[in-house]
């Protein structure tokens, strides 16, 4: 098989599973549906780890080809084409792997909803959509997959159509991606107009050096950076996407679609997107040190404020979708400060952990019968076992214990930033410093709510029903009832994420960061931004690493901060009580997530609204309608009454206009015939 | 296939439409129906060769006929088509077999002489495409209106006698202006009326260009329809029967825009490009002004109307994107693509909107909720279009918007971004409609009683969603052809007459 059939292969079969279970799922039942989707995935996933596996061991060579001519217009051709390096294959294996466990405890997860063949169709489609994204060799396909993994992602949060909170999110979600990508477009479009006429990756990357001192005039009179100005605008489309402050508010919603996709599309791949994006355009955002620095600002600012909120929510998915923007913010500093390999590593293990965190709530709910809020679990580790097990190595990776994976990555993004010369990095430093505390401190306050402590369902009132996650016959556990272990389809996806969320760190991190692997892919300045090389130079290989973590500022700091969590909620439970009370102030803040929904709504929805009534009524009803063109017809109507007073009906009055009229036209043709 | 292609093509439908006419009064519905089907079927069979026969290295006109008509005026039955007016013959074609479908129940009321009406304006339009005489174009452009009237006044909602006579009123207006336009040409081509002699002429000087500029602007606008000519849209809309809106909006307002295309652009350069920047602010003011009154919409139709007006506000704008004397090749083939998607997408939303309405009678929103629970396969469909309409990529809406903006990035940055404002206005205003239209629990009893799309509904809808999915996953297809045509027309324009 040549590579573009491999290629094609990988990309097409998860649709082909898609349009199987979307179209004909209604004639081929429920369990073709999902074995359909499941092999179409399989087989993806299984190539993706064979050219990852090439890649690793150095056999492998970019393949950059088109597939077919999408549109050419004055000369240039604009394909869907496949651009697979060492970036591309890391992705795929990440995407297709974390699908194929998504597939597989959707079985379980999904099985009494009336809608399961058509959620097997969408997240299929996402995996191919998201595959497209990924293995694209131009902006144009970027821009369709981009735009592709968000109708599938507007689809999932809206999968119960029938709840008004669903179908509010996925809207809200879909716009607000729509404002980043108003950005990515106009970014487009400026790489088209100015970096020599193609939107293929390489041709722009070779015409990027050439327009180094580039200068373009957006507002009259000021000469702004042509580099500057288009990575702005493209890293607008990447804040929509990966959910960056300001952008940000579609994220925590988006939490009303079924678990399984806020593992794989809102924690694990979608909203790495714009991570994946500026890492892919490394050569455009090291030319521009402004442009990292806005990088830098957004995503510090998401990575701590983010975390903030996540400890002052209830409802065990919010916990971890705050948690997923506050690493999103992580990520994206890495970018600012110029480690896109270690912000791609992050990437990776931040998506097996968090996919894990995010289908280990998804058990905990269904244990708990449809009920996510977690003052009503506790102890649930003697019930699901193996939830429980899986989830606290989820945690431990997440808050970056030495030799977790997690720690790996968030450690080097920490000290890259720490290493960054950028104006912008003493305060990424602070935000990423202080989010270690606060991830570890929310992160173990879930996990003790959740696993330790007393049964709380067993006190909980009748008419305390917090049932959320569909199903409208669930109204959680009753006092009597006992919470229950999931089935296997669901607890071995658990475990087959466990174990990278562990080892993938240790044995990844040599390579991915400091080796070659991201050769020739990435490109960072190293006389301007050095945080990596400097990094290079102070890494001993990760068991050093790891040892040496145990007396640095951030594991403390995530000591610090599970301890912390343990006083507050196993041993002193009157205290975050009294706290919340003495600092009333601050907690409705944080539960007011900064009143930013509220802002955007006032401002943006009523906004637009009032000023379109305003352009109806008055424009159109009252200025065009009610004065020009009524206005019009009634001038006809004036004018007719007065013509009709011509009309007296007497004979006599007509034949004398006749004749006057006669008379008139003879003038004038005698007088032409003598002027003659 | 056949030496008189267009000929066959614009005579076709007529005369199928006076057969069908010729089947009498309503106790032979059923043959008028099939009748109709079959000469809709046959006029777009017809049209199929036009674009397989189609040269795509010949930027000039093919399939030409030339026979003479008056000749002491020097009036000449002249067809042909470019790359340009033959994709439009095709949409048209296309979009007659689609509304003859989408009336076979629903219209009980004279159907022979509704299916009539639309098969007779079909060859009008057609004929309005294909001539290439100033007074063969003028008796086509003016006669098509004719059915149209007929259709809106006759099988319209309670106020068609408003609507038809405020599109009548706004028509009037600009159509006299145009015949005085082209009788000056008549005289300064030589006394022709040929439009490829018109846009030959030499030397025309800037007042007089401008003076005719307007002339066709007011004829033109009213049609497309720009801002702040447009308001006769909305109340069209709303009135017509499903049919008459698909059409309406289908090809109705792309003769407007194919007129500045056909003429004020080639023949009137000078002009067009001093006047320019009225055509682009006129061009953005719909497209946000527009966008953002089609927001605030109660009634499904007038949402979707005025979203036409915001999305023909990307035809003009791409048509008048000039940079120095040249326009942007970009924008006018975004343009062309724009007004060709817009065919497909907005036939295939007020079609939508048309086989709600005839199950629950109400086109407002408020009356409407959950009607994905009784109509799933229905809702599906209804997403695609919504979704093209919102410019998503692989939808053919997402091509053409694409393109013009690509284009007027190139030109002004700002044209770009005010433009592309469409990304987000016009996934808001559709995507809310749909919301709260199609999503959530069935909302009363008329929605509990509705059924799904029957075999006739979902033939309809599925060949429109493939058009709309193949144009979006294929726009080389449809720009190939077009290539040549428009860099004859960028070349032409370029050329000053002063």
């Amino acid at each position: 098989m040549d590579m573009k059939s491999l290629y094609l292969l990988i990309a097409l079969s998860p649709l082909v599973g898609s349009i199987i279970a979307g179209l004909f799922g209604w004639a081929i039942g429920r369990r073709a549906s999902h074995v359909v989707t499941i092999l179409g995935v399989a087989v993806s996933a299984a190539l993706s780890f064979k050219v990852l596996y090439a890649f690793l061991s150095g056999q492998a060579e970019v393949f950059n080809a088109p597939v077919y001519t999408w549109l050419t217009v004055g000369g240039y051709e604009f394909s869907v084409g496949f651009l697979v390096d060492s970036l591309t294959a890391m992705m795929l294996v990440v995407v297709t792997f974390v699908s194929l466990m998504v597939h597989i405890y959707t079985i379980g997860y999904m099985q009494e909803d009336p809608g399961y063949q058509r959620f097997f169709s969408y997240i299929s489609l996402f995996t191919f959509s998201m595959l497209m994204l990924v293995m694209s060799n131009n902006f144009i396909q970027l821009f369709f997959g981009w735009e592709a993994v968000g109708l599938v992602s507007y689809l999932l949060i809206g999968f119960w159509f029938k709840r008004p909170t669903a179908i509010y999110a996925n809207l809200k979600a879909f716009l607000v991606n729509r404002v980043g990508d108003f950005g990515f477009l106009l970014g487009i479009g400026l790489v088209l107009a100015y970096f020599g006429g193609s939107l293929n990756y390489s041709d722009v990357f070779a015409a990027a050096p050439a327009l180094a001192s580039k200068t373009i005039q957006i507002i009259p009179g000021c000469e702004w950076s042509l580099l500057t100005v288009t990575c702005i605008l493209l890293f607008i489309g990447a804040m929509g996407k990966s959910a960056q402050f300001p952008l940000h508010v579609w994220l925590p919603d988006s939490m009303e679609g079924p678990t399984p996709i806020s593992a794989l599309i809102h924690a694990a791949t979608m909203v790495t997107a714009g991570i994946f994006m500026v890492s892919r355009m490394s050569p455009l955002f090291e030319m521009s040190d402004t442009a990292l620095n806005v990088v830098l600002v957004a995503g510090s600012i998401t990575a701590l404020f983010m975390g903030f909120l996540g400890i002052v929510q209830n409802d065990i998915k919010r916990v971890v979708a705050y948690s997923t923007l506050s690493q999103l913010g992580y990520m994206t500093v890495a970018l600012g400060a110029s480690a896109y390999p270690v912000a791609m590593f992050h990437v990776m293990t931040h998506a097996f952990f968090k996919a894990l965190l995010f289908l280990g709530a998804g058990s905990v709910i269904m244990g708990m019968h449809h009920d996510q809020d977690m003052r009503n679990m506790g102890g649930l580790r003697k019930y699901m076992p193996i939830t429980w097990i899986t989830s606290l190595l989820g945690s431990l990776a997440l808050i970056g214990t030495p030799f977790f994976s997690g720690f790996y990555s968030k450690d080097s993004i920490i000290e890259a930033v720490q290493l960054s010369h950028l104006p912008a990095a003493g305060f990424a430093y602070f935000a990423v410093i202080a989010g270690v505390f606060v991830t570890a401190f929310y992160s173990f306050r879930m996990y003790f709510l959740v696993f330790h402590g007393k049964e709380r369902w067993m006190e909980k009132k009748d008419d305390h029903h917090h049932g959320h996650d569909d199903h409208d016959h669930h109204h959680g556990l009753g006092p009597h009832d006992k919470p229950h272990e999931s089935p296997w389809v669901v607890t071995l996806p658990l475990v087959l994420l466990a174990i990278p969320s562990v080892l993938v760190g240790f044995f990844a991190i040599e390579p991915l960061v400091y080796g070659s692997f991201f050769k020739g892919v990435i490109t960072i300045h190293g006389e301007a931004h050095p945080a990596l090389e400097e990094l290079a130079r102070e890494f001993h290989g990760p068991v050093a690493m790891g040892v040496h973590a145990f007396t640095s500022l951030p594991f403390l700091l995530a000591l610090a901060g599970v301890v912390t969590a343990w006083f507050f909620y196993m041993k002193a439970p009157q205290i975050p009580a009294a706290i919340k009370q003495k600092f009333s102030f601050v907690n409705q803040i944080l539960e007011n997530k900064y009143y930013l929904d509220e802002l955007y709504y006032a401002v943006f929805a009523k906004g637009s609204r009032a000023l379109g009534t305003f352009f109806w009524k008055v424009g159109d009803m009252l200025l065009i309608d009610g004065l020009v063109v009524n206005g019009a017809a009634k001038l006809v109507g004036t004018f007719s009454k007065l013509v009709r007073k011509l009309q007296t009906g007497f004979i006599y009055s007509y034949a004398m206009t006749m004749i006057i009229g006669v008379l008139a036209l003879m003038t004038l043709w005698f007088s032409q015939i003598i002027l003659r | 296939m056949f030496t008189n292609q267009l000929s066959l093509v614009i005579w076709a439908p007529i005369v199928a439409g006076l057969l069908v006419l010729a089947t009498g009064g309503d106790q032979r519905a059923n043959l008028a129906r099939w009748l109709a089907v079959a000469g809709a079927l046959i006029g777009f069979l017809l049209s199929l060769p036009l674009f397989t026969g189609f040269d795509n290295l010949n930027g000039g006109m093919q399939f030409e006929e030339v026979k003479p008509w008056i000749a002491s005026f020097g009036i000449q039955y002249h067809l042909g088509v470019d790359g340009i007016s033959m994709l439009f013959v095709i949409l048209n074609s296309f979009t007659t077999l689609m509304v003859v479908l989408a009336g076979w129940q629903v219209i009980q009321k004279r159907p022979a002489q509704y299916m009539a009406a639309f098969l007779i304006m079909s060859g009008l339009i057609n004929g309005a495409f294909a001539a290439l005489d100033a007074i063969l174009f003028y008796v086509f452009f003016e006669g098509m209106l004719i059915p149209m009237y007929l259709i809106i006044g006759v099988w319209g909602g309670p106020r068609r006698v408003y609507a038809s006579f405020k599109f009548f009123l706004y028509t009037l207006l600009g159509s006299l202006l145009m015949l005085v336009a082209l009788i000056y040409l008549y005289f300064q081509a030589g006394k022709t009326f040929d439009i490829q002699a018109f846009q030959a002429i030499a030397k025309i000087p800037l007042n007089v260009q401008i003076l005719l500029f307007i002339a066709f602007f007011l004829s033109f606008a009213v049609k497309v329809p720009m801002w702040p000519v447009h308001t006769w849209l909305p109340d069209a809309h709303v009135e017509a029967p499903t049919g008459g809106s698909m059409v309406l909006a289908a090809i109705t307002l792309k003769i407007g825009a194919y007129g500045f295309l056909r003429f004020a652009l080639p023949i009137l350069p000078d002009a067009a490009r001093e006047l320019s920047w009225i055509m682009v602010a006129l061009s953005l003011v719909a497209v946000v002004y527009i966008g953002l009154v089609a927001l605030v919409q109660t009634d499904m139709k007038k949402l979707v109307a005025y979203s036409s007006i915001s999305h023909m506000g990307f035809v003009t704008l791409g048509l008048f994107m000039f940079t120095g004397s040249h326009l942007n090749q970009w924008a006018v083939e975004g343009a062309l693509v724009q007004m060709v998607s817009h065919g497909f997408v907005s036939a295939g939303m007020f079609f939508c909107i048309g086989v709600m309405y005839d199950r629950v009678h109400s086109r407002n929103i408020a009356d409407y909720g959950g009607v994905a629970n009784k109509m799933p396969i229905f809702a599906a469909f209804m997403m695609l279009f919504a979704m093209a309409n919102s410019g998503l990529p692989a939808t053919s809406g997402f091509a053409g918007e694409f393109m013009v903006i690509m284009g007027a990035v190139q030109v002004n940055f700002w044209y770009a971004a005010l433009a592309a404002t469409t990304l987000i206005f016009g996934a808001a205003y559709t995507l809310w409609m749909y919301k709260r239209v199609i999503f959530g629990e069935v909302s009363n009893h008329h929605v509990e009683e509705m059924a799904d799309v029957n075999k006739r509904e979902f033939l309809v809808l599925a060949v429109l969603a493939i058009a709309v999915l193949g144009m979006g996953l294929y726009p080389q297809g449809f720009v190939e052809k077009m290539h040549l045509s428009v860099n004859d027309l960028i070349a032409h324009v370029a050329q000053t007459k002063l």
